[in-house]
């Protein structure tokens, strides 16, 4: 009788998860699964309250990604209202958005990645982490700290709260930015913008060439994309377009928000609480890593593959060199943390914009007038790891009737599962592991958090 | 110097108050290198609960002078690794509201188990209806909570999240030998610039949809009490400290009113019961506030203040 192997917690990721490895008799891989252990009803206690007041609750689904849940949610909530936004209002929701996503991703990358590429994936687990970055790297270390910290104080000044934010309102954003906050911030946007240009360089040049041989092992298997594009020119999106659905092949579908029921359906599984959504046009789910059937991932990769063209100048060129290299749609699971480098560039590039752009600054920051009425709304925003969509149903006075959820990680369990199954067959033979090959594994499912 | 030895854990929780932690910015790095040596925190190291190739049959945590633990206490899983943090650390911090009230996730305190599930696994739109997931997965507890409600916990530090200052205070205070760490125990009020007019009479109270006035060019102290101005501030029942140790509290700055994240002013207290005297107060009659629990549990739903509805 085989055995089996409990990776238990999954670590440096933002969740809760384990994974089990089953061995059949000759010591090979009969099947792996990742399990999601925790289930805690937002969608059952946001029922009756206040639509308004949901924006300031379901920030908790996730504390890395608070901001983007935040936003999901006031569009969902403006959806319902039926409010039309303030050019002003809609522009500093976005600059939030970029503003969150910028610490997110230089946090993913050096603290909760880089050890696997910095130290190696066979270091041992007592170096191979944050302090172990430190250790080897000390002035890029503090440098990193220094940033990310810079990045969520700026925002956390201008907005309030970072982590669960609340100036995001029905109708718009709860105050104005003014001239001198709007100097400050983008003093330090233009600094971080200088750091990120640096990292994706440094990436792309010392470190992800030294494993590109795992790049080409772990985790590959063809599959669907979901993202956001820019409907005038299919430009990746960040805050605000319509959703992508493409095939293994590169054919995509797009759509508005509302029509996300048409195109995501939701599968069950008994050995984890977490559903797997799947392309409605693929007509069923078939978790099978070397022919899948419906499954489909969100997140970096899945945007940089659905996408025309990115929407900023620096984060194009970046582009053109990652396409020329690996083509469109890649299937390279550890690519997610090149896409993710290219993506911070946007985010920084789009965040000089709009605090260049006059409107900012502009004191029509939120509809007024607005009254509870029946309604059903859907907001999406992109978050770091992956589309976020927020669907809720009001009545006559605005309360919440339905609340339908599905959020970054929840598009992605699928793919994971595939990931964690794929490379624990490839490195696991004959009943011979290790640490460092059960830390490949967990890599596969690293490469999709945030 | 010997390092302080750290264990942390996240249980019902959403990395939040993991976030706040690395948001106590610079310092971090200093006390990394000279002061803590982390033994387990998954959002930041490899450690794993069976051994580092899953083969131990018993869950084990390394010893630690000082536990953190963030979010509540929802699973049969959160329910043991709780156990063992306790067993292994000698000072066992709850971080954040989660930990110390229930926090959000507590809400679910209100609905049975069989209605959260029928919706998810069967009613939702996107969803093929099945059923219930069962294996190898930890049995739902009965309601989600606090850690004090299963363990003896030493220090608290409310907040969603807690700021950064009282995580610094009391690392700093603990490095310094003390064994206690207190909050203290007055409300948002009490740090809040805005100015009370004191006079009676709200027409009616503003939902949210619905903005406070202020001139943005000038600060706080000459903005008016939001809840005088009709919104639905939680301050008056709500423990004090977004702010961190003298800033000014987080909503207040964002120009939006409290919704209660640091939990009650004081173990005990009712800020459903306190509330309506804070409303009457200012005048207004608090049988007109709507989805009262909604407002008034929000963060602290665990110790029994939310039961089931029906």
């Amino acid at each position: 009788m085989g055995k089996t192997l409990n990776i238990a917690p999954i670590t440096r990721i933002e969740g809760h998860a384990s994974v089990s490895i089953h061995l059949d008799d000759t010591g090979n891989v009969s099947d792996a699964r990742m399990h999601v252990l925790s289930l805690r009803g937002f969608e059952q206690f946001v029922l009756g309250r206040p639509v308004e007041e949901v924006p300031r609750i379901v920030p908790r689904i996730c504390g890395i990604c608070p901001w983007h849940h935040h936003l999901a949610s006031n569009k969902a909530a403006d959806a319902c209202l039926g409010v039309e936004l303030p050019p002003t209002g809609r522009k500093l929701r976005e600059l939030c958005q970029m503003m969150a996503y910028i610490p997110d991703k230089i946090l993913h990358f050096y603290f909760l990645a880089a050890p696997d590429f910095v130290l190696g994936p066979d270091a041992d687990y007592s170096v191979r982490n944050v302090v172990g970055i430190v250790g080897a790297n000390p002035e890029l270390a503090k440098k990193v700290v220094h940033m990310r910290y810079k990045g969520q104080m700026l925002l956390e000044k201008f907005a309030g709260k970072v982590i669960h934010p609340v100036a995001g309102v029905v109708g718009g954003f709860s105050k104005p930015l003014l001239e001198e906050e709007r100097k400050e911030i983008l003093a330090g946007i233009q600094e971080l913008k200088d750091f990120s240009i640096f990292t994706i360089k440094f990436a792309r040049e010392e470190v992800f060439p030294k494993y590109l041989d795992a790049v080409k092992i772990l985790g590959v298997f063809p599959s669907g994309y979901l993202g956001t594009v820019r409907p005038s020119d299919g430009a990746l999106e960040l805050y605000d377009g319509e959703l992508r659905m493409m095939d293994k092949d590169g054919n995509f579908d797009q759509f508005t928000y509302p029509e996300y029921v048409d195109y995501i359906g939701e599968h069950t599984e008994p050995w984890t609480y977490l559903k797997f959504p799947y392309s409605r046009k693929a007509g069923s789910l078939n978790l099978d890593e070397n022919d899948p059937v419906g499954v489909y991932r969100a997140n970096t990769l899945a945007r940089i593959n659905v996408c025309d063209k990115m929407a900023t100048p620096m984060a194009q060129e970046e582009l053109e060199i990652f396409r020329k290299e690996f083509g469109r749609p890649t299937h390279l699971t550890l690519l997610y943390h090149w896409a993710r480098l290219i993506e911070l560039v946007q985010a920084c590039e789009r965040a000089e914009e709009l605090l260049n752009d006059p409107e900012i600054t502009g004191r029509e920051h939120r509809a007024k007038n607005i009254e509870p009425r029946a309604g059903d709304g859907v907001g999406c925003v992109e978050a770091p790891r992956g589309t976020l969509i927020h669907h809720y149903k009001t009545d006559d006075n605005g309360m919440v009737t339905m609340a339908n959820m599905i959020v970054g990680t929840t598009h992605n369990n699928a793919p994971m599962n595939l990931s964690v199954k794929q490379a624990a067959r490839a490195l696991i033979k004959d009943g011979s592991y290790d640490q460092g090959i059960l830390n490949r594994v967990e890599m596969a499912i690293r490469a999709y958090d945030p | 110097m010997t390092k302080v030895t750290v264990a942390e854990e996240w249980l019902n929780a959403c990395a939040g108050c993991e976030i706040a932690i690395l948001n106590v910015g610079d310092v971090l790095v200093d006390l990394l290198v000279n002061n803590l040596e982390f033994v387990h925190i998954p959002v930041l190291i490899d450690k794993k609960y069976f051994g580092q190739t899953g083969e131990d049959k018993e869950l084990s945590i390394p010893e630690a002078v000082v536990g953190i633990v963030s979010g509540g206490v929802r699973n049969e899983e959160h329910k043991e690794v709780l156990l063992e943090m306790r067993k292994k650390c000698q000072i066992l911090i709850a971080l954040g509201t989660c930990a110390t009230d229930g926090g959000i996730p507590a809400m679910i305190n209100m609905y049975s188990e069989e209605e959260l599930k029928q919706f998810y696994y069967k009613d939702s739109p996107t969803t093929d209806p099945a059923e219930y997931p069962t294996e190898h997965i930890p049995p739902l507890l009965d309601q989600c909570y606090a850690l004090d409600e299963i363990v003896k916990v030493d220090v608290s530090l409310p907040g969603c999240p807690p700021h950064p200052d009282w995580i610094a205070g009391a690392i700093l205070a603990l490095l310094d030998g003390k064994t206690e760490f207190k909050m203290p125990e007055r409300s948002v009020c009490d740090a809040c610039p805005t100015v009370r007019e004191s006079k009676k009479g709200i027409a009616d109270i503003k939902r949210l949809y619905m903005a406070a006035e202020y001139d943005p060019e000038k600060p706080l102290n000459e903005m008016r009490c939001l809840l005088e101005q009709g919104l639905l501030c939680l301050g008056p029942v709500t423990g004090v400290g977004c702010g961190g140790t003298k800033g000014a509290p987080r909503c207040i700055s964002a120009r939006v009113p409290c919704r209660g994240c640091y939990g009650p002013v004081r173990k005990g207290a009712k800020p459903l019961v306190d509330y309506m005297g804070a409303l009457a107060s200012v005048g207004f009659d608090p049988a007109k506030m709507p989805d009262r629990r909604g407002y008034l549990a929000r963060f602290s739903g665990a110790h029994g203040v939310l039961k089931k509805i029906g």
